[in-house]
């Protein structure tokens, strides 16, 4: 439409130049050059030596584990943070508003101590981790406790991605369906959870994301056993321990790729949501 | 048709068409509160509970063992340093993000937004990768006896990194919404650039900064994975608080290690406490419209 001619649009507003200034110098030097050192090391190595790092037995279990969690946590997150987001939205009770501010402790509690305290309650010798004990079912120290981390550390991106826009669907939709006849379940599953869909979608990706390099919030409950439970933010560190400076870019390479493919397809099945729905 | 005609008085009245069976409700809400019990407030409760496991005097004296004074006053200095940093910058990158059109603008909000996408582990990584002794400048550092990796500076780096986009992200849509009539009437009634700023903007945008430098500081004092990677764990010099609750816990001082984590959510209740009441008090001067 109306595309700048010149590099900037102009503008009585002062300050464009020293403000765009600082905020270059500042990604620059934070973000853009470190991560270009990544690149720089990873290029070093090639594609071939990434792929034969990344074909270790142990890298590879490492990668699979955490990306499939990863994926299992943000699916279970789809449900659990729909019922949370729709009892916050939808319904009015004593204590919602603290409930609500509640969902956002994940994102202000620092993850070491969210690690350690998941870890005593899901121990054999914790409040849940002892009653699910007496069944043979043991959490922590397994990659079912990775598990019940990362859905811990996901759950508020899935309720806040969702929790908006289920409150501007306008009631009188959900009224025209009762009216032509719709039981409550249809209309939930027709007319109210399809304009959620990029929603979700979104919720999904972000816990998805937040997941697959979470660290803090794992280590501690995981255990750590090479093959079994050792997801791949661990092996960098163990890698970097062990002065494999390679390993550990190849590592923090293939994560960075695997991430980037993730949020790219996601990103195709947003578009693809919206234009079925036809909503943003 | 004839049988909707037909069905729909029979329905009570009192019982909302567009609402769930009191059954229902009440099952979803139950629901809700146990999966926040579960994954949320029972892990926060036990922090507190093993606290004090060994009494008051035993938590007393881990908050005033000289490693934990240590590691609160490195987060402090940690979070003085990064979070005026990523103020000042986060809302110069606002100011022309929201106030101007140039080409790229998009890249470069996505680009201010990349720390969160990255692992902290990694972003603690790409220091190594820059000045750990086999890193880029590692020579040059060491010929220099500058000490960055292992030492404050790159634990300060590591943290300014995962806090980056907080301060940014807050602003631009709140400046974005608020649009520039108020600078422009300013300038226009000859008031200087600064004056413009200190008289129109801060006012408009306060508490969404505040909004931003509240979450910005919660994480910079809470950051583990990065700073794991830089710290090098030399207690009483680098350890921040959350790497003093791993030290501990990893001695076996399982008492310890929750009396620090006491601490950090303490501050996280406190951080919760000040963002939720801004919120409700101030939505609207927030970038977010959230129902509460």
């Amino acid at each position: 439409m109306n595309a700048p001619a010149t590099f900037v649009r102009p503008s009585p507003l002062p300050g464009f130049g020293p403000a765009l200034g600082a905020t270059l110098l500042w990604l620059g030097l934070l973000v853009l050059i470190p991560l270009a050192a990544l690149v720089w090391r990873a290029s070093g190595l090639g594609l071939s030596g990434i792929l034969a790092i990344a074909s270790q037995p142990r890298v590879a279990a490492a990668l699979r584990l955490s990306f499939g969690l990863s994926l299992l946590a943000a699916a279970l997150n789809v449900i659990l943070g729909g019922i949370v987001a729709w009892v916050l939205t939808r319904y009015e009770f004593p204590g919602r508003r603290l409930l609500d501010a509640a969902v956002d402790l994940p994102f202000a509690l620092p993850t070491a101590v969210a690690g350690i305290a998941l870890t005593a309650v899901y121990a054999r010798n914790g409040w849940i981790g002892g009653f699910f004990d007496r069944f043979g079912v043991k959490i922590a120290f397994t990659p079912l406790g990775i598990f019940i981390a990362l859905v811990f550390i996901g759950l508020p991106f899935m309720v806040r991605s969702v929790e908006p826009v289920l409150a501007e669907i306008d009631p009188e939709i959900e009224e025209a369906s009762a009216t032509l006849g719709a039981s409550r379940l249809t209309t939930i599953f027709r007319v109210v959870l399809p304009p959620l869909t990029t929603a979700f979608v979104t919720g999904f990706a972000l816990s998805l994301a937040r997941a697959v390099g979470e660290y803090g919030s794992v280590v501690f409950i995981s255990g750590n056993i090479p093959f079994v439970s050792e997801i791949a933010p661990l092996l960098i560190f163990v890698r970097l321990a062990e002065y494999d400076t390679a390993g550990a870019t190849a590592v923090a390479t293939i994560m960075l790729a695997l991430s980037f493919a993730m949020l790219l397809l996601i990103n195709l099945a947003q578009s693809w949501a919206r234009r079925r729905t036809g909503n943003g | 048709m004839a049988d909707i005609a037909t069905r729909a008085p029979t329905q009570s009245r009192d019982r909302d068409a567009t609402a769930e069976s009191p059954a229902i409700r009440a099952a979803m809400i139950g629901a809700a509160v146990a999966i926040l019990s579960l994954f949320l407030f029972l892990p926060l409760a036990t922090v507190f509970i093993e606290a004090f496991g060994k009494g008051i005097d035993a938590y007393l004296a881990t908050l005033s063992d000289s490693n934990t004074l240590s590691a609160i006053r490195l987060t402090l200095l940690v979070a003085a340093i990064c979070v005026p940093v990523n103020t000042v910058c986060g809302a110069a990158a606002a100011w022309a993000i929201a106030r101007f059109d140039f080409v790229g603008k998009s890249l470069l909000t996505t680009l201010i937004d990349l720390p969160f996408s990255v692992s902290p582990v990694i972003a603690g990584l790409v220091y190594v990768l820059l000045f750990g002794a086999r890193g880029l400048f590692g020579p040059f550092l060491q010929a220099h006896d500058i000490e960055i990796i292992f030492a404050v500076p790159g634990i300060v780096l590591a943290t300014t990194f995962v806090t980056f986009p907080f301060v940014a992200r807050e602003l631009i849509p709140l400046m974005q919404q608020q649009g520039s009539y108020d600078e422009q009437a300013a300038l226009t009634l000859g008031a200087s650039p600064f004056r413009m700023f200190w008289t129109v903007t801060l006012p408009n945008i306060k508490w969404g900064l505040l909004y931003g430098v509240l979450l910005c500081n919660a994480r910079a004092m809470g950051e583990f994975g990065a700073v794991a990677v830089v710290s090098g764990h030399i207690r009483g010099f680098t350890n921040t608080l959350p790497l003093h609750v791993d030290a501990l816990y990893n001695d076996y001082d399982m008492t310890g290690a929750f009396a620090v984590a006491s601490i950090l959510a303490l501050l996280a209740l406190l951080t919760l406490g000040v963002k939720t009441l801004l919120e409700w008090r101030f939505a609207g001067e927030l970038a977010l419209r959230r129902r509460h």
